[in-house]
């Protein structure tokens, strides 16, 4: 009974790693640079939420849309100064930029919303029979696993039948390429980059209603592990993302609950190791060969 | 490639601070309040003859030096640290009395390196006396220095006896770790004698593990479940919760700060989970988080020196002031940084010490005056305090039942 | 002189300068010139300049993105601490027993460095890069775990993997101390570090990376990173050369972390966590990949630059986000770098062979 409990709770962080994940994933895939901002973003999507409904008094679901299309705009507006100037350079120097990104959301929340926690209302709650509640499930956890299998079917419908999809993919695939078809490459970016977002708001809200406190640095752990758990999923699959984060939330859990609550961390990012070993690509991820 | 523009760029960022770095040292010979060129801190001199008892009047405008964090993960403790000495030096400065104060506050990112640069900034700013560091590591760091340096320091909340170990000049405003897990055992004792207990804490964090290893040495019999978390871990708490309702605990003793304790409240209660929760002196400020649901807190205790919802002039005068500048209320933190100024301003009037002395000579009669029976210092966390001569704070703490959502005395 | 090579000559003009900001510095500090905090950026300053160095041989030189620098810092701080602490009797004189500390934390830092390099170095681009954080995060994690203390017997180490032992454990006889206590870090150190010691561990790392490059060994680490297929189809062992690369790497980082650890009062191993090996990484892109006194200048620079902000207060880390941002937007601006190949004519034709 208590392993149900301990594997509810694991699913349930789980899922919230794999909304992140979903992001990162997308935008590694087609833009191909590590976004270490993408934390931040989901932080930023926590604080909008808590204001849209502590200050403006709006329902959770008005809420929860203002602050998906807060970060759209937030991560397209960030795409367009800071990494577009940066397409043609190293890999290195994006990251770096990234970097740089993710220190200034950090401090520019801490000027604005001030260093003392806020208390995040879920948005997500509703009463469930008592039996459920027993059992260690939350609204929240049913909440964030159902929108986390939408997302991912979501995800998964919209880049192999829409028209922008195959757009985002035959980026992926070869940018030059790409933009010979008259594919507005610029764009796509752009587009991946608002997807990613909105998917972070998601992530900030649920992660702040499970975990609720929210301070300027609330989404960098989340934001680490959930990019362990995209190249844990093989980075770049959608899917792969999803399993990853599942998987990296269980063990999380697991090794908390029966191993040890200092080393889980640690054992996570062992886990994470091993399986890298054994397939260099992720689990789900596609093993490119090296062509001389 | 690029190498060029990256060097004009270095070089550029260079130049910018080196004419920062240049800006330091003029401001401080600006046109300041201060003008006791006597006043300036001598890191070279030998200290004097210790115990020098200088009768007369206390005079001269002090310069206080702050440390604490301001920026990253633990910057509201800082801030609140921070900002509560900054009231309390405006309040003396208002008297209008021979004594005044300059307060200069630096951000330690709560790291000991920037704390100990922190330390030098402040130096070089002709800093007499040292209100921190905030938190433990970077004030273990920071004594150290100022041990040297013969700078007399007094902690807000650095309550590891770390801190003070073997350092003369370091005094502590909060309880130590050990004495406040002994507290918590005795009343745990008194209060719920057969209660099987569960322990969750932050074994990455001084403060939480001093605690608990004084609470379990003394409960171990009836501990029936003991949790960790980390700095990395502390959003998610299932696990813990879990174990310890699995456990049967119906006593769950929490050391550790109100940010964790609000996520561990939260979470028994989505699996329905009610024993009484016993909090510490860092649990003080729970209730005053904006937008929490103070329903989640109902039935704790939370064993403080400090409750902003006191009547008392002093507690509704700090209260206001403090909401006025944070727009939020006070904690146990802000108090204590309150009652530090206040502590050494009484303490420099009672040794008749004025500005133009040497720091060293300060440091020493500080140490002199803190650590004698007859200096007791009543301020917002307790009245009648006193220091032992290695610098532990004597007070009462008091528990306090959370009821309705507001501090009661059981 | 003319008959130098050119990067002979970029190498010996490193180590003059180096050399010369130390004794400017050096004799500044002699006379009373410099004020108490910069004092205080000497030796840290010093380290992280190491960091970046050894730092710089695996990301610049070998190609390798490496997100977990700080761990071996980290091996070295605590390895280094303890050994500095426990020799106090044996070693009396301060220096020595500093250089052997600086030696202990380095031999681990490179012990860890071997071990960790094995797994990691079979990996590629970023899936290499997600290993070494993981490592970095392990490291940091264990030593979070790990209680010593010292006393007349010798040595005592606790491993408190349930998280629910402390000093008592270790069982220590009457006037032993505790050097090591778990997440709380090293307590109670004595200060060792100097900025001397610094300058000598600078060019030292200097030294051991500069002739490292230069050497055959160092031209067949770039041509695996150039073009491994072609590396290997040539006879070159990739593993073997990243590997040395690795190590080295490993080991000046320990080092760096022994004399840092070796500065401060007390340390906590939160001090070496991502954000740290991140910090290093920005000093190193910024400097130059592969560039090694780039990376001095970078790491001097970049140290100072937030305590230089101190000023704006609440303002300095936003700032310092901003700075970051800009510096790099405008080193990698076209049109900026058509403009600097004009002001400058010939330096566009070095550019164009660099």
């Amino acid at each position: 009974m208590v392993f149900f409990s301990y594997l509810i709770g694991g699913i349930s962080l789980g899922s919230v790693y794999a909304i992140i994940a979903l992001g990162y994933t997308m935008v590694y895939g087609i833009a191909k640079m590590l976004n270490f901002a993408h934390g931040d973003v989901i932080m930023v999507g926590g604080y909008i939420c808590y204001c849209a409904m502590t200050y403006l008094n709006l329902p959770a679901i008005v809420s929860i849309l203002l602050s998906m299309v807060v970060c759209t705009v937030l991560g397209v507006v960030i795409e367009g100064l800071a990494y577009r100037p940066l397409r043609q350079a190293g890999s290195l120097a994006v990251l770096i930029t990234a970097i740089g990104v993710s220190y200034f959301l950090q401090n520019a929340a801490q000027l604005i919303w001030g260093v003392t926690p806020k208390i995040f209302t879920s948005a997500v709650s509703f009463p469930l029979p008592e039996g459920l509640t027993d059992l260690g499930i939350s609204s929240e956890a049913i909440v964030t696993v159902a929108s986390c299998v939408v997302i991912m079917i979501a995800l998964t419908l919209f880049v192999n039948h829409t028209k922008m999809g195959k757009a985002m993919r035959a980026c992926s695939e070869d940018k030059g390429a790409a933009q010979l078809m008259g594919i507005n490459v610029n764009r796509t970016i752009s587009m991946t980059f608002a997807i990613g977002s909105a998917l972070a708001a998601i992530a900030g809200v649920l992660l702040c209603s499970t975990f609720p406190t929210l301070i300027p640095t609330t989404g960098s752990m989340p934001g680490i592990k959930a990019f362990t758990a995209a190249v844990f999923g093989g980075i770049g699959s959608i899917p792969g993302a999803f399993i990853g984060g599942l998987l990296l939330g269980v063990i999380e859990a697991m090794a908390q609950a029966y191993i040890s609550t200092n080393l889980a961390n640690a054992i996570v990012f062992a886990v994470l190791i091993v399986v890298l070993l054994v397939r260099p690509s992720g689990l789900l991820g596609k093993y490119v060969p090296e062509k001389v | 490639m690029k190498k060029s523009i990256r060097f004009l760029a270095l070089a550029l960022a260079l130049v910018m601070m080196l004419a920062l770095c240049a800006c330091g040292p003029k401001t401080e010979q600006g046109p300041g309040p201060v003008s006791n060129p006597g006043a300036e801190s001598q890191p070279g001199t030998e200290p004097s003859q210790s115990g020098n008892e200088p009768s007369g009047e206390a005079s001269g405008t002090f310069k206080l030096g702050g440390i604490g964090p301001m920026t990253g993960g633990a910057a509201q403790y800082g801030m609140a640290a921070m900002t509560g000495a900054q009231i309390a030096v405006d309040e003396i400065n208002a008297l209008g009395g021979p004594v005044q104060f300059e307060f200069n506050a630096q951000d330690d990112v709560n790291v000991a390196d920037t704390a100990v640069n922190a330390y030098n900034i402040l130096k070089d700013w002709g800093m007499q006396v040292l209100v921190g560091a905030v938190t433990t590591t970077p004030c273990i760091s920071v004594s150290q220095e100022a041990y040297n340096d013969r700078i007399f320091c007094l902690t807000p909340s650095a309550s590891s006896t770390d801190v003070t170990a073997g350092k003369d000049n370091m005094y502590q405003m909060c309880f130590t770790d050990p004495n406040q897990g002994l507290s918590g055992a005795e009343y745990v004792k008194a209060n719920f004698p057969d209660a099987k207990i569960a322990v969750i804490y932050k074994n990455d964090d001084a403060y939480s593990q001093g605690i608990r290893d004084a609470f379990y040495g003394e409960m171990k019999d009836s501990i029936v479940y003991e949790g960790t978390f980390t700095e990395d871990t502390q959003t998610n708490f299932s696990v813990q919760v879990t174990a310890a309702k699995d456990a049967g605990a119906d006593v769950v003793y929490l050391p550790m700060y109100y940010q964790p304790a609000t996520v561990i409240l939260n979470q028994a209660k989505a699996i329905g989970y009610a024993p009484t929760f016993i909090g510490v002196d860092g649990m003080d400020g729970i209730l005053d988080q904006e937008n929490f649901d103070a329903s989640l807190a109902e039935g704790v205790l939370v064993m403080s020196p400090f409750a902003a919802s006191s009547t008392d002039d002093r507690t509704v005068n700090f209260v206001a002031k403090y909401q006025e500048k944070l727009g939020q209320l006070p904690n146990q933190f802000a108090a204590d940084g309150y009652d530090c100024v206040y502590a050494i301003y009484e303490a420099i009037q009672a040794a008749g010490l004025t500005a133009d002395m040497s720091t060293a000579d300060i440091c020493e009669a500080l140490i002199a005056t803190f650590s004698s029976d007859s200096f007791t210092f009543t301020g917002l966390t307790g009245a009648d305090q006193t220091w032992s001569a290695n610098g532990e704070v004597t007070k009462v703490p008091m528990a306090f039942l959370i009821k309705d959502g507001v501090y009661t005395t059981p | 002189m003319k008959n130098l090579k050119k990067t002979t000559k970029v190498d010996f003009a490193t180590y003059i300068g180096v050399t010369l900001a130390f004794l400017i510095v050096f004799i500044l500090q002699g006379r009373g010139m410099l004020t108490n905090a910069m004092e205080s950026w000497l030796v840290p300053v010093c380290c992280f300049i190491v960091m970046a160095v050894s730092l710089n041989l695996v990301v610049g030189v070998s190609g390798e993105l490496s997100l977990g620098h700080a761990g071996f810092m980290s091996i070295g701080a605590f390895s280094g601490i303890v050994a500095g602490m426990s020799l106090a009797e044996a070693v009396p004189l301060v220096p020595l027993r500093l250089a052997l500390a600086m030696a202990v934390g380095a031999a681990c830092a490179a012990l860890a460095g071997f071990l960790i390099g094995i797994p990691v170095l079979r990996l590629r681009g970023d899936y290499l890069a997600i290993v070494t954080l993981a490592f970095g995060q392990i490291i940091k994690d264990l030593i979070t775990c790990l209680l010593v203390g010292y006393d007349k017997r010798g040595l005592h180490f606790v491993f408190n993997l349930d998280g629910l032992r402390s000093v008592s454990d270790l069982h220590l006889e009457e006037g032993g101390v505790a050097i090591i206590k778990g997440a709380q870090g090293a307590v109670g150190v004595t200060k060792m570090a100097s900025f001397p010691a610094g300058y000598v561990l600078v060019m030292v790392a200097l030294v051991i990376v500069l002739n490292l490059i230069r050497s055959r060994t160092g031209r067949a680490i770039m041509a695996c990173r150039d073009n491994r297929i072609a590396a290997e189809s040539v006879g070159i062992n990739v593993t073997k050369y990243k590997m040395i690369a690795f190590v080295v790497s490993a080991a000046l980082a320990g080092a760096a972390g022994a004399l840092f650890g070796l500065n401060y009062g007390g340390l906590a191993s939160s001090r070496f966590d991502f954000n740290t090996s991140i910090m290093v990484l920005v000093y190193v892109v910024l400097g130059g990949l592969g560039n090694i006194w780039g990376s001095v200048i970078g790491a001097a620079v970049l140290y100072i630059l937030p305590e230089a902000l101190r000023e704006f207060a609440d303002y300095r880390m936003l700032i310092y986000a901003i700075v970051l941002i800009l510096v790099m937007l405008a080193t990698n601006n076209d049109q900026l770098k058509a403009l600097v190949g004009r002001i400058i004519p010939g330096r566009k034709e070095a550019d164009a062979n660099g």
